[in-house]
């Protein structure tokens, strides 16, 4: 049977409908990549192949009777493991859940999986999604399929490259501060992070629980669209979640860039931002003005206590969310003569460094006498931070910036300074305190043959712009360099 | 804010989250900690006094949903991923000193 793995879920879906490709070849094929490449890659914590081909059987039956078949039916995925699908284990990337099997499933992957999609496996995380380059995760390191001495970003770390290294051609992430976005960037794909309240977040293991947001990965725009489609409206066991109607995600794509206005930050650019970064975010942005797009100077000028707001808000929450890993109810519990030794030895033993540090930050932050002085303060500056777009999106449709300030960086470069970590999510965390949407599309390589972001945001629930903006840039721009392949 | 760290904080602040703290850690966690903060501190910057706070970015009105029974996780299914447990209950070390037969 002829398959590629270069197909994108649409032309994967075409040739599912069309008869000359099963979705168990499709499994087979996505298992068989996956055990060529992993071990150098690091992208999967779980890949179950009895639980994946039972699906892609499922698929095919359905696909064969031609019943309730939709865009995904058939199509292998992967999902970050911080979500909790029936059944598989799920560790956050943390070594304190230790033998965890999710006894429930989230609703973002029960919507993927009630359109029939194949989830081949649980891929790697900084862990609980703390983390820019996926070094933090309690297991291994994933390394950039583009470069293996290379980190691939994080904390989505392994459903970025698992989309990169083409094992599959979509994956769920989510993202608190950049997490989807980031590792997009830096592994040459497509990453989303729909509008606070757009996803439900019903069974993913919280993080920063104002913040955090489900999103989908792909290599092209129309296949983030189409999984998003999948994933967004209403849950009532999530109760941020909108009532909004979902628009046609698809339908926005064919929009094209003409009238468009696309508003460019200055605060997004300039020192700090490595020129060949601003180079090519700049020369697609130019893209985008030749195709019919109008180009606007805009300033959000709080863009500079965005990483000091964002690092009390997000710890503060981490702090809260993360009490309930104490042993008890599940997880590897450490031992202790009494109940308050066994929880801090099971905390002890189970969390890593960045978690730790972040726990402490966040206890700090709300703790008494630091709480008007630390976390009440970022909750001022996130009001501030917020009106910044607000005020911008009356203005534009759309913002155009850098995802990062820089490509991705090599393995261990950053690992022993969380505050230099923290400082390259600048560009990327104002959208998550804001709680708008925002997508990362590759627009060039570096020199050094390494994947630069175009960041395109859009304001809350205006996801439909924000993927008129990126298709359209997609559509005139293309994708000009090969995948890359990692060399046995 | 811009008042430094100590290490007598550190251990207080590991105390209240539950977690230790080793004696070789401390000194770099506590260096690192100040450093955060430090750069943290420049919210001082900011006119603050007649801003409001905000808890989550999107103004939703209450989102309650009716009190209606429904099927929830089963008791073996809870205790499934428990380290420890006699069934239906989560079993834990002792709470309480001395005991007695209560």
């Amino acid at each position: 049977m002829n398959l590629s793995r270069d197909w994108s879920i649409e032309q994967t879906a075409a040739h599912l409908r069309a008869g000359d490709v099963t979705a168990v070849a499709l499994t087979e094929a996505a298992l068989a990549r996956i055990a060529a490449d992993d071990e150098r890659l690091g992208a999967w914590l779980h890949v179950d192949r009895e639980h994946a081909l039972a699906q892609a059987r499922a698929a095919d039956d359905r696909l064969r009777a031609g019943d309730e078949v939709t865009a995904l039916t058939g199509v292998p995925l992967a999902i970050k493991d911080n979500f909790n699908v029936a059944g598989l284990p799920a560790t956050a990337g943390s070594k304190i859940l230790g033998d965890y099997v999710a006894p429930y499933e989230s609703t973002a992957t029960a919507r993927l999986r009630q359109a029939g999609a194949v989830l081949v496996g649980k891929t790697n995380l900084d862990e609980f999604a703390m983390g820019s380059s996926g070094e933090y995760s309690g297991f291994r390191p994933t390394k950039n399929p583009w470069n293996l001495a290379y980190t691939p970003g994080g904390s989505s770390s392994g459903s970025a490259v698992a989309v990169a290294a083409r094992h599959v051609p979509g994956a769920l992430g989510t993202d608190t501060g950049g997490s989807i976005r980031q590792p997009a960037a830096h592994c040459g794909v497509v990453g989303v992070k729909p509008s606070y309240g757009r996803v439900s977040r019903y069974g993913i293991f919280a993080f920063a629980s104002s913040l955090d947001q489900v999103g989908p990965f792909a290599r092209t725009v129309r296949d983030a669209a189409l999984l998003l489609q999948h994933l967004a409206g209403h849950d009532e066991r999530d109760a941020t979640t909108v009532p909004l109607a979902v628009p046609n995600y698809l339908a926005a794509c064919e929009r094209g860039l003409d009238g468009l206005r696309i508003g460019v930050p200055r605060e997004y650019f300039g020192p700090g931002i490595q020129p060949q970064v601003e180079q090519a975010v700049r020369r697609a942005i130019r893209v985008m003005q030749q195709n019919g797009a109008e180009v606007l100077d805009i300033s959000l000028p709080h863009t500079p206590y965005c990483v000091a707001a964002y690092y009390l808000i997000a710890p503060a929450e981490c702090s809260s969310n993360l009490a309930r890993y104490d042993g008890v109810r599940y997880g590897a519990r450490a031992g202790g003569d009494d109940l308050g030794a066994m929880y801090t030895a099971t905390r002890q033993r189970g969390f890593g460094p960045e978690v730790t540090r972040r726990i402490l930050l966040g206890t700090f932050a709300l703790s008494a006498g630091y709480y008007d002085a630390y976390y009440l303060k970022a909750l001022k500056a996130r009001t501030l931070i917020r009106h910044d777009f607000l005020k911008v999106f009356n203005e534009v449709d759309v913002i155009a910036a850098p995802v990062a300030p820089e490509p991705a960086v090599r393995l261990g470069e950053r690992l022993d300074d969380p505050l230099a970590m923290y400082l390259s999510d600048i560009l990327t965390i104002g959208v998550n305190l804001a709680g708008i949407c925002g997508l990362s599309t590759p627009c060039a390589l570096s020199k050094e043959g390494l994947p630069i972001g175009l960041q395109l945001l859009g304001p809350a629930f205006g996801e439909e712009k924000m993927f008129a903006a990126a298709a359209g840039y997609e559509a005139v721009a293309g994708h000009e360099w090969p995948w890359p392949e990692v060399a046995p | 804010m811009s008042d430094k760290i100590s290490r007598e904080t550190v251990m207080h602040i590991a105390a209240l989250a539950r977690l230790r703290v080793d004696e070789r850690e401390l000194e770099a966690l506590t260096r690192r900690m100040g450093e955060i903060l430090a750069y943290i501190a420049r919210l001082e910057e900011l006119d603050l006094d007649a801003v409001e706070p905000t808890c989550h970015a999107v103004d939703l009105p209450g989102a309650l949903r009716q009190d209606l029974p429904a099927a929830g996780l089963r008791a073996a299914q809870a205790l499934a991923n428990a380290p420890d447990k006699a069934a239906p209950y989560f079993k834990v070390p002792k709470v309480i000193e001395g005991g007695g037969d209560a």
